[in-house]
């Protein structure tokens, strides 16, 4: 735990200065991430920068396109129970709801749920190596405890998951992300946000470290009608997912128009599968037809050992949250699954 | 290592205000434990991970282990020292001795802080509700199924306000 500069900026412009002034310098919002790094001597900043006196960035707002954009300070439980997301984008309520605890849903920023860093015991251990932590050291997951690691997208020099619950909701929402940086804004689409760990695996996203996530753009969409998001772990609150879904569809009576599927705790991002959603398009909603659809998803899953049981639990919760997404009734606290 | 200079922060602690001269890396929870000498809220984990450190911060919960005391500047808190009303013990810290809701005590302060925090955001309706709204906060003597009793003999009698 090394001591640290600390500044407050209430303007992006200033706040981007700043952070830019050192290269060892950090933003804060939440700080449930970077503070909990930082106790562990996994992240040394030199500077803190907090931006949680940039009010432009705290608030939820209505396109005129029919979309919503999410201010980067907004917290998340803030997001999860505003009356808009609540209607238009009840499944991402529903999967913000379902990471962490009520205290860091309250503290934790919309902005920096998308930053936070992977749970891997090995990241998180400095007296091992780690290629996201000290790049080229080596994996120790790769052959060792790797219960939680991914099945999809891996890479021989890493196999680390990202843990975020919200972000597997946006992917399939197809949020956009905007940022802002020394030399303007651009958009990002959020499956180029965040990045598959390849000889690179220090990267987690495509932000670069001059720039700040300003707001997260929700499409306008119709998936609010049929919606789940399933999330296993090894207790039923507060943990990580072993293996989470969201799934959600149009419907035209029981032919599905539209399908969405994105899964959490597989891979180093949020794992979607556009060629698994596009042959559901026209087809009935069945079981059936969900488990062709699952097959797609996990197309060229791999298991490391410990972790070769998330395959076929991947591809029954698959199944299994289409089925719930079909009727959300399933999803009242305590209710039954639908199969 | 650099140094960096103290910063001056206000905090109102119990309705009580209180000016500090803090380092930027001291965290809400050492600052209340050992400047303020406020000792009932606990550090358990020091990781976000067992809820003992929860306080109420601007009317919600949050851990103050994962909170910078310097970015707290001018917030109100209430933590469990502050919950009775003069020695009249608050409903919820009856019920929690009414329904045996702790053994050792250790996260008793940050389960009555948290359980206001929670009937204050009124989110939890039914029993199952409470408890992952509650999950926050770990008893590892397994007082739980008590604590559960406690707030909702606390959230029924809808005077936890």
């Amino acid at each position: 735990m090394n001591n640290f500069q600390y500044k407050k900026e209430i303007t992006v412009t200033t706040a981007l200065e700043a952070v830019n002034s050192n290269e060892n310098a950090a933003f804060i919002a939440g700080g449930t991430n970077i503070i909990d790094l930082w106790k562990y001597n996994i992240t040394n900043p030199e500077l803190l920068v907090d931006i949680n006196g940039i009010d432009e960035l705290r608030t939820i707002q209505e396109l005129e396109d029919g979309g919503v954009r999410l201010g980067a300070l907004v917290k998340n439980a803030a997001t999860a129970y505003h009356p808009v997301i609540e209607k238009k984008y009840p499944l991402l309520s529903k999967a913000i709801l379902a990471g962490a605890s009520a205290q860091i849903r309250n503290m934790a920023t919309d902005g920096g749920n998308l930053l936070q860093r992977t749970r891997c015991y090995y990241f998180y251990d400095p007296d091992v190596p780690c290629n996201k932590r000290v790049p080229g050291s080596g994996c120790p997951a790769l052959n060792g405890r790797n219960r939680m690691h991914a099945i999809l997208g891996n890479s021989e020099h890493c196999i680390a998951v990202f843990p975020s619950d919200m972000c597997v909701a946006l992917a399939a929402l197809e949020a956009v992300v905007n940022v802002m940086g020394p030399n303007g804004s651009r958009s990002i689409p959020f499956a180029e946000f965040h990045r598959l760990p390849g000889d690179m695996p220090h990267l987690d996203n495509t932000l670069q470290q001059d720039e700040m996530i300003t707001s997260i753009d929700l499409p306008s969409n119709h998936l609010y009608k049929h919606y789940t998001y399933l999330k296993l772990r090894d207790r039923h609150s507060y943990a990580f997912a072993l293996v989470s879904v969201a799934a959600a569809f149009e419907m035209d009576g029981n032919e599905i128009k539209k399908a969405r599927i994105a899964l959490g705790g597989v891979a180093h991002k949020p794992w979607r599968n556009t060629e698994a959603e596009e042959f559901l398009k026209g087809k009935t909603a069945t079981a059936d037809n969900f488990l062709i659809a699952a097959e797609n998803v996990l197309f060229g899953a791999q298991g490391r050992g410990e972790n070769d049981f998330k395959i076929p639990l991947a591809r029954r919760a698959i199944v299994r949250a289409c089925m719930m997404a079909l009727n959300p009734e399933t999803q009242r606290p305590g209710a039954g699954p639908s199969l | 290592m650099r140094s960096s200079p103290l910063w001056s922060i206000m905090l109102t602690v119990n309705r009580k205000d209180y000016e500090l001269e803090i380092l930027p890396w001291v965290s809400l929870l050492d600052a209340l434990r050992d400047r303020l000498k406020l000792t009932g809220t606990k550090k358990g984990c020091d990781h976000g991970q067992c809820g003992a450190c929860t306080v109420i911060c601007d009317g919600q919960r949050i851990l103050s282990c994962l909170s910078l005391a310097v970015m707290k500047n001018g917030s109100e808190i209430t933590t469990i020292e502050g919950v009775a009303n003069g020695s009249e013990l608050h409903p919820l810290q009856k019920a929690f001795i009414e329904h045996d809701a702790f053994q050792c005590g250790y996260c008793t302060p940050g389960q009555i802080c948290s359980a206001l925090g929670m009937l204050t955001e009124g989110k939890a309706q039914t029993r199952e509700e409470v408890k992952e709204l509650m999950s926050g906060n770990l008893c590892r003597c397994g007082a739980n199924a008590g604590i559960i009793d406690a707030i909702m003999e606390v959230k029924k009698g809808g005077d936890h306000e």
